[in-house]
């Protein structure tokens, strides 16, 4: 099934990612019912596994909660693309494997709906929908292999596996 | 080439004579703090990596706060499973519900030390700036390499500088200063930058003003905000400080990409406009609004200076009929010593409730929360959409003498007027 694109604004804070009441929460699946609910309460009962957020400056501002990427990994999202990221949401999705990719225009470039095709390697989003096509930042090659190994902990398996 | 103080703190704790803005560097952490909402989620981290013991048990503190005491059955088990991995490792600086929120917890037992590098798995981890440490708000699996290896990789952050100039003005805090420079450089204008506050007026903000003022550094972005270490911050620590500290100053050629001054003599009271921190506006041009509930509590005001500046305001008076006052103390040591002073009979008398000391109503996931199209004013540092419960109520941020003067009144009020 093709990916649809999630268009979101500016400021998209961990609040309406995921609302601090579900914070008792450790199960991601109880999260994913709840992700997005502030910011569209369509969002979580909508989305399909591979979906992409696109979205506009600093996203994922305010808390250091690590459950907003978690919710929207779990939800399915395979990429959030935003003209610009906060840091620590930025931090918590790459050690959760969610790729997260800084892409100047983007946000202008696309509708809720749209097919969307994330290019890891060639550093590009295709708009399959309008033919457009937009560059993103490549991710610093350590976090890339973060990424790849899909989290932090993962990572962090694998080194200790060859230095043993 | 000079240094800025995250310069001189990142170089230190990377063994390093030199580092520059851009640069990646592995950094020794000196204190890791986390609490109970996170905690558990690096609990299991922890045991997903299966890693037995934390690196060193004594640079980690633990701090009940989020939800306490429990208000479920799911609080009470992360409750449950925090407190056994705090026997099993053995960890010394362990709080349970009793203490207080962990940003003003952490500074009171003397852990907030000049020169340090601190993290905590919470974004308002950078309150203790005030002490010129170098602090900052990581997540729970950031947090799991932290308690194994001690270590953590940082990018070296850019700084900015804010230079404060004169004095408030009667009934005008700390937090009026903070809001209007976040409403100035926006919600992401500091973005991975570390923010230094200096200036002759700087040094004429208490210890407490300063944690106010780092402690809503994040909410322009910042991942540091910082304040150098003086007089007021040796006396502070002076019976409290747990081990030797090397206080850091930036050097006269330390480089800055940005520099604002703001001249204070003349600040009118601040008001954050939901859902938006940075869309703030002089409290003239809100005042009227009528609201619902006003929330004196939180890391960000609800130390001991700004209880007796709301008590200033509600002495021998009475909140207004249908305003729900909510006082929440930020610490035990807080809530003893306002106590000891008389000022939570003010409150009491005032008819404003009086929770015991903990998160509260900031997160909307324990006491105070809103329905919808509810109107709260709040000394919080967050008025972001469904922050206190509903999507649907909204949240105005100010000062401790704002909220009590809207609370006396039922609108929104400026407190020189009362």
């Amino acid at each position: 099934m093709m990916a649809r694109a999630w268009v979101f604004g500016d400021d998209i804070d961990t609040d309406q990612i995921i609302a601090g009441r579900y914070l008792v929460k450790l199960d991601p699946r109880e999260l994913a019912k709840h992700v997005m609910e502030a910011a569209d309460p369509k969002f979580a009962s909508e989305v399909r596994r591979g979906d992409v957020i696109i979205a506009g400056h600093n996203f994922g501002c305010g808390s250091s909660r690590e459950r907003a990427p978690l919710a929207l990994k779990a939800a399915g999202i395979s990429a959030v693309v935003a003209e610009s990221f906060a840091r620590i949401f930025y931090r918590n999705a790459v050690n959760l494997g969610l790729p997260v990719l800084t892409c100047s225009g983007a946000s202008m470039g696309f509708k809720t709906g749209n097919k969307v095709r994330v290019g890891m390697r060639e550093g590009k989003v295709h708009n399959l929908s309008t033919g457009k096509t937009f560059k993103f930042e490549p991710l610093p090659d350590f976090l890339l292999e973060i990424v790849r190994a899909g989290g932090l902990l993962q990572h962090m398996k694998k080194r200790r596996a060859t230095s043993k | 080439m000079g240094m800025t103080i995250a310069e001189k703190i990142l170089s230190r704790a990377s063994s390093r004579k030199q580092v520059s803005p851009g640069e990646i560097v592995e950094a020794k952490i000196d204190v890791a703090m986390t609490h109970d909402i996170e905690g558990p989620m690096v609990v299991r981290g922890f045991r997903e990596l299966g890693a037995k013991k934390v690196w060193d048990p004594s640079k980690i503190v633990i701090v009940f706060d989020h939800q306490v005491p429990a208000n479920s059955i799911d609080a009470a088990m992360n409750h449950i499973m925090l407190r056994e991995f705090a026997a099993e490792q053995k960890i010394p600086n362990f709080y349970d519900i009793f203490e207080g929120i962990c940003h003003v917890v952490v500074p009171e037992k003397g852990f907030a030390l000049p020169g340090r590098l601190i993290v905590g798995t919470d974004s308002h981890t950078v309150t203790y700036g005030a002490f010129g440490c170098l602090a900052t708000g990581i997540g729970s699996t950031d947090m799991v390499a932290v308690f194994v290896t001690g270590k953590l990789w940082f990018r070296v952050p850019e700084s900015a500088k804010m230079v404060i100039e004169g004095k408030l003005p009667k009934r005008v805090a700390p937090k009026d200063l903070i809001l209007k420079i976040i409403g100035d450089v926006g919600a992401d204008g500091e973005t991975y930058r570390s923010v230094e506050f200096v200036g002759a007026g700087m040094r004429r903000i208490s210890m407490e003003g300063r944690m106010t003022m780092c402690n809503m550094g994040v909410e322009m972005g910042g991942k540091a905000a910082i304040v150098p270490p003086d007089n007021l911050t040796e006396r502070y620590l002076r019976g409290r400080a747990r081990g030797g500290h090397k206080p850091m100053h930036a050097d006269a050629d330390a480089k800055y990409v940005e520099e604002h001054t703001y001249e204070v003599n003349k600040l009118e009271p601040q008001v954050a406009c939901p859902p938006r921190v940075d869309d703030v506006r002089p409290v003239s041009e809100v005042e009227g609004v009528e609201i619902d509930q006003a929330f004196l509590g939180t890391c960000t005001n609800a130390r001991l200076e700004d209880l007796i500046e709301a008590a200033g305001v509600l002495k021998n008076r009475r909140v207004s009929n249908g305003v729900r006052m909510l006082v929440v103390p930020a610490s035990r040591e807080v809530y003893i010593e306002a106590l000891r002073r008389g000022i939570l009979s003010i409150f009491a008398e005032a008819g404003a409730l009086i929770e015991s000391p903990g998160c509260a109503a900031c997160l909307g996931g324990h006491v105070g929360v809103l329905g919808p199209g509810e109107v709260c004013i709040s000394s919080s540092n967050r008025n972001f959409r469904g922050r206190m419960g509903s999507p649907e109520a909204k949240i105005y941020l100010a000062s401790p003498a704002t909220v009590a003067a809207s609370a006396l009144k039922g609108k929104i009020t400026d407190p020189r007027d009362v």
